[in-house]
């Protein structure tokens, strides 16, 4: 199989230490168990998005067929099979968020960006996602920003948020 | 203010820390469960206390522990349900976030009495930051000799680790979990056989939520009876609530069980009232799945009588009047949502989060979520709120999971409510078309236009 996208593999030192250490959390003989958090730390690696490639490394890693990684990948919300923007705004769309007036604050991030919900800016930087609920409903409008919730928005709050994306202050992930 | 046992110490300055948490009289539970009482008297002790699996289905934990299976020789699993994602619900990210030592001594203590040697709490992999807060915490129980081999010299031996899920509502139904656990796509199993004969791995394993685990340190310390002393008939004990919608304070609150409706949506400890005081017009108690009621509804059940913040009370009158308090996920929307709307948005939901294994549900969440929007957005047909009708029906009880109930629930809910609502966006499409998004004139405005006899 052939992936319409090419990725560079970078299974580095670091992320083969992390692996191994998620590896150990269960039975010898069950380690296709890490499956879900070894993506997770891959994709992490790899810009947030997981080729065929990508994903046989990983069955290999598990010593599991292809099949068993690209099924649960497809299954699952948080994997992506293509490029996405370096900051990826996953508003939650869920009702108790609409309450709090998110769909006029993703209207206004898109206008400002000049995208569609679903789409990558230009110079990929920047992917808008409606979502379903994070969880996070008594703290709407939010959304989540890399490994971590940005609540109470508001439009001023977007357009910080915008700027320091681009001015390269933002922390996206929890390592 | 009514009794805290979860949320007592929560405002403590480095509760998050070990060594706060345990200067606090952290841990005590493990010490007094292992040294003084013995595996069985912890179960005896939780099944007096009379607490119900607080993840939403309210099934009693002890008698829950009492079914694992311990003939078989097989090793045995607590696994913690931490994949918190009804809509509507956000209280267990709470108490991991901001006192993740409570839910790490629920875990052993619970694990001890259960025999469990292996133990995983399984979150949600949005919560990524809390993903990382409860390893770090893990980390420091290990070092400080609560987990590990020969756990205070008893010869009790416990690994407990956090493992993530990845994006999937349906992982919150446990055998989903189980099969997300052990590396899989989140498909629910057929029971027969249940969890505590054949769950992970096929061994014999106990699945329970964040806030019921996190429950267990206080029971041990104090005791069964002592807890079921708090809380009303058999709603013992305090539960969370996350409130959210259109109310003054939303956020996470512990509740003695039984205090009312109305206190708790009024009082300035809780609630604190309506966002710009606009007036009340519909209720979710219990997370997007249970049925919404209406405002005549909320503070009084049918029978007249004040409604309560309890399982019971909740429930009272079952689906024609009431509701449930299922996982204390408790929306507010006052009268300028739109009941369509909001229906079509958890529709769509649970569209989204079908696993796709029974047709019921697949095709059913479908074709909801379709209806409803073309209602919505102008384009209904006179029969469609029949074929809802119809639709919804047909989903409930026909799938191996209750996901095709919580689907079904709140449509029928919503038209037996608000039906008048749903002729409204029928016969008066110009009307709905092109609308700005989820807040709009309030319904009572227009309602009389119900009364012409054309359109």
């Amino acid at each position: 199989m052939e992936t319409a996208y090419k990725q560079n593999l970078n299974m580095s030192e670091t992320l083969m230490n992390r692996i191994n250490e998620l590896l150990s959390r269960y039975p010898e003989d069950k380690k296709k168990s890490a499956l879900l958090p070894v993506l997770h730390e891959v994709q992490d690696a790899h810009d947030n998005w997981l080729s065929i490639e990508l994903m046989d490394k990983v069955a290999e890693i598990l010593s599991i067929k292809p099949i068993e990684v690209y099924e649960v990948v497809s299954f699952y919300s948080m994997y992506n099979r293509s490029p996405q923007g370096k900051y990826m705004f996953e508003f939650c769309k869920t009702s108790p968020c609409c309450l709090r007036g998110v769909e006029d604050l993703m209207d206004y991030t898109c206008e400002k960006l000049g995208v569609e919900v679903g789409e990558t800016t230009a110079d990929g930087l920047f992917t808008v996602k409606g979502v379903e609920c994070l969880g996070a409903c008594g703290y709407a409008p939010m959304m989540q920003l890399g490994d971590f919730y940005k609540e109470h928005l508001t439009k001023e709050k977007i357009d910080q948020l915008i700027d320091d994306c681009k001015n390269d202050k933002i922390i996206l992930l929890d390592k | 203010m009514s009794k805290k046992i979860l949320l007592d110490k929560i405002n403590v300055p480095g509760i998050k820390s070990y060594e706060v948490y345990r200067q606090n009289g952290g841990y005590a539970s493990v010490e007094k469960a292992i040294n003084d009482m013995g595996a069985d008297n912890v179960v005896e002790e939780v099944k007096k206390s009379g607490l119900r699996g607080r993840g939403g289905a309210g099934f009693p934990a002890g008698l829950k522990w009492s079914f694992i299976d311990k003939k078989s020789g097989k090793p045995r699993h607590l696994v913690c349900n931490a994949d918190e994602s009804e809509p509507g619900t956000f209280k267990d990210r709470y108490l991991m976030e901001y006192i993740p030592h409570l839910l790490i001594e629920g875990m052993i203590t619970s694990s001890f009495a259960l025999g469990a040697h292996l133990s995983y709490i399984y979150i949600r992999g949005e919560y990524m930051w809390v993903y990382k807060i409860l390893e770090r915490a893990i980390a420091e129980a290990k070092a400080a000799g609560w987990l590990g081999k020969n756990i205070l010299g008893s010869g009790y031996d416990l690994e407990l680790y956090v493992h993530c899920g990845a994006g999937a509502y349906i992982c919150g139904e446990e055998t989903a979990l189980l099969e997300s656990l052990e590396g899989k796509r989140g498909n629910p199993r057929i029971k027969p056989p249940f969890p505590a004969v054949s769950g992970l791995w096929q061994n014999p394993t106990v699945v329970n939520n964040v806030e019921t685990i996190a429950s267990v340190p206080w029971i041990i310390n104090n005791s069964g009876d002592d807890y079921a002393k708090i809380g009303i008939g058999r709603s013992t004990g305090t539960k969370l609530i996350s409130a959210s919608g259109h109310i003054k304070k939303p956020g996470v609150y512990e509740i003695e069980l039984g205090v009312s409706v109305y206190e708790f949506m009024n009082s300035d400890e809780y609630c604190g009232g309506m966002i710009d005081d606009r007036p009340l017009k519909a209720l979710v108690p219990g997370g997007s799945s249970v049925p919404i009621i209406p405002h005549n509804l909320i503070y009084k059940t049918a029978a007249g009588e004040d409604r309560l913040m309890s399982y019971e009370s909740l429930s009272d009158g079952g689906f024609e009047t009431g509701s449930m308090l299922g996982s204390g996920g408790f929306i507010v929307y006052n009268d300028t949502a739109c009941i369509v709307r909001n229906t079509w948005n958890f529709a769509r939901f649970y569209h989204h989060e079908s696993c796709g294994q029974c047709s019921p549900c697949r095709e059913g969440t479908g074709w909801l979520e379709k209806v409803l929007n073309r209602i919505e957005n102008g384009y209904g047909r006179e029969e469609d709120i029949d074929l809802l009708w119809d639709i919804q029906r047909k989903i409930e009880g026909n799938t191996i999971c209750p996901l095709g109930d919580a689907a079904a629930w709140p449509v029928a809910a919503a038209i037996r409510h608000f039906r008048d609502e749903f002729e409204y966006h029928v016969r008066f499409p110009e009307k709905v078309k092109n609308r700005a998004h989820f807040v709009d004139e309030p319904f009572e405005k227009v309602r009389h236009l119900l009364q012409k006899q054309t359109v």
